[in-house]
């Protein structure tokens, strides 16, 4: 039976991504293998047996997530991860888990290129493809962490996030954080707090909301309710309807939910040595890392430079870093990619800040004698 | 403690990642903060291959390494990559094999030892060269307790290779001690299997 895991150890982070579901309450995964997010789909497969959970590998990564939707709506929580490719596969059934309200944790450990590209290679390439993957409007929650032990505890996060809402959360690990290992405390279940979704059906009615409630609970496929689930614009009855009123409602619905509980756990951003600062660097995921050790460098030699790092990267923190901006003569945005969270900063970002850009998409790191040379350079 | 950046390098299917894992490991024991990374293509085996440790008693913020207090290289075309990135503080561990340029060993510490050779005639299984390094570069920097490495390597072999990994962890120690004229050569004995069992 489950051997007690040791409270802190030396682990991978997507190993750590594993520990922090399973803490959190997951007890499925399905997916398809794929470098750099494996070890996530083998220590699943070692690790849920020992917790009463069930583990399936599928034929591909559709299959995967399929399967996993599947799971969730028989009541148990559940992940699937991959990377570019895999992700890329996924997005329908990410719409499809939209629509019907269906929570799950997708992980995507970002790795270069398009298509199959550098597979062992570091990459923020798919922040947007996360926003914007799947087609029509819809909301997103993506969280990006910068460490192992960010990871156990922003997979935790993604899980409460996911049943409170009943929303598809993405993960959006990297390269350099899923494949790193660093010392992790695995803080137990009992310690965390854990949310988990309310299943009492209101009125016989799977869709039906509570007064001033805009999250339907969720009864589980098997507990003795019947009731149908579309990835059609449906009424209060789950069936599919094609009447105008209820379609815009609905849809903004799907938007409100997320955009009204903004502040009630969705948003998290971090910063570093802000309070004095004239320049700014926007970073997340493994990027901050290079960042925060620019920054220590960067303090010697007397530039007043500070990060600000979105956790949650979609719905991204716009109030709050335009109002540091406020007191930054330079903003840099620092990412693996060709500008991509850059886009949201230029488009909110007015006024005196001048935006400036460090990427890179050759599967190299970025370093932090890069950020630094920014740093210095001449205004 | 300074901040100690080992790399690793050899080719793939060497056990290098695992080395830089245990080295870890180690010193995640002893209380230390560590980051573990490596770099690799896409083949199984027979690619070059490059791990790296950072260990620190401070908070360590970027995760590779920028300049290696150590590099180990177990092939001669990744000794010849990687050589190129060091200073004259940089601790060179290398297999006998490897031909280390006269430049270098004038300047630097090189400690050179049969890890190869050794693993596959006094262990007796070639597969144990990693652990003889591991052994190897934590005397030669005195990184992590021995207590600590043991149980690093003990949780990373197969069932039914404690004895002979942990022969390997100490030839590896041994060989650094020899190479740096700390005990004479024809003191050590040869070190034999299922001795302690």
């Amino acid at each position: 039976m489950a051997e007690k895991q040791k409270r802190f150890q030396l682990l991978q982070g997507n190993e750590a991504c594993v520990e922090g579901a399973i803490a959190a309450g997951m007890r499925f995964y399905a997916g398809y293998p794929i470098t750099p997010s494996t070890e996530i789909a083998e220590r699943s497969a070692v690790r849920l047996p020992q917790v009463g959970g069930k583990f399936m590998q599928m034929e591909d990564e559709i299959a995967g997530i399929a399967a996993a939707l599947g799971a969730s709506v028989a009541g148990l929580k559940a992940m699937t991860a991959t990377s570019g490719p895999g992700f890329s596969l996924k997005q329908e059934n990410i719409g499809y888990a939209t629509i019907a309200e269906i929570p799950i944790v997708i992980v995507d450990v970002m790795r270069s290129g398009p298509s199959t590209g550098l597979p062992t290679s570091p990459s923020q390439g798919d922040v947007m493809q996360a926003k914007w993957g799947t087609h029509g409007d819809h909301p997103v929650i993506a969280i990006s962490p910068c460490s192992v032990q960010d990871t156990y505890n922003q997979t935790v996060r993604a899980f409460n996030l996911a049943e409170r809402f009943r929303t598809p959360v993405i993960l959006l690990m990297d390269e350099i954080v899923g494949h790193m290992r660093e010392g992790c405390e695995l803080i137990p279940t009992e310690e965390l707090e854990i949310h988990n979704r309310n299943t009492n059906m209101i009125n016989s009615m799977p869709y039906a909301l509570g007064e001033g409630q805009y999250v339907p609970h969720m009864t589980s496929f098997g507990d003795g309710n019947l009731y149908n689930i579309t990835g059609l614009f449906h009424d209060e009855t789950g069936f599919p309807t094609n009447d105008n009123q209820i379609a815009g409602s609905e849809n903004a619905r799907l938007m409100e939910k997320i955009k009204i509980y903004k502040y009630s756990g969705i948003l998290e951003y971090e910063e570093e040595n802000m309070e004095d600062a004239e320049i700014g660097i926007v970073c997340y995921g493994g990027t901050t890392r290079a960042v925060q050790e620019a920054i220590r460098m960067a303090r010697e030699d007397g530039y007043k430079v500070g990060m600000f790092r979105p956790v949650t990267i979609w719905p991204f923190p716009e109030f709050e870093l335009v109002n540091r901006a406020k007191q930054l003569k330079r903003l840099i945005v620092v990412e693996h990619n060709y500008g991509q969270v850059l886009l949201t900063v230029q488009g909110i970002i007015k006024g005196d800040t001048k935006v400036e850009f460090i990427g890179k998409v050759d599967g190299t790191t970025i370093t932090p004698d890069e950020i630094y040379d920014k740093i210095a350079e001449e205004e | 403690m300074a901040k100690e950046q080992l790399r690793f390098t050899g080719s793939g299917g060497q056990g290098v990642i695992l080395g830089t894992i245990i080295m870890a490991e180690a010193a995640y024991l002893d209380g230390k903060n560590v980051v573990q990374s490596q770099s690799y293509g896409p083949e199984a085996r027979g690619g070059m291959c490059k791990a790296e440790t950072i260990i620190d008693d401070d908070k360590i913020t970027y995760t590779k390494v920028t300049l290696p207090t150590l590099l180990l290289s177990l092939t001669q075309v990744s000794f010849n990559k990687y050589v190129k990135n060091i200073d004259k503080e940089t601790v060179i561990v290398v297999d006998d094999s490897i031909n280390v340029p006269a430049r270098i060993r004038d300047r630097n510490e090189v400690l050179s030892l049969p890890i190869i050779s050794s693993a596959k005639e006094v262990i007796k299984n070639p597969m144990a060269a990693n652990i003889i390094s591991v052994g190897a570069v934590n005397e030669a920097l005195k990184l992590a307790s021995v207590k600590s490495l043991e149980e690093a390597v003990l949780n990373h072999i197969p069932k039914g290779t404690e004895e002979l990994n942990t022969k390997a962890m100490k030839l590896g120690a041994k060989l650094v001690k020899i190479a740096r004229g700390e005990i004479k050569e024809n003191n050590v004995a040869p070190i034999e299997l299922k001795k302690e069992a």
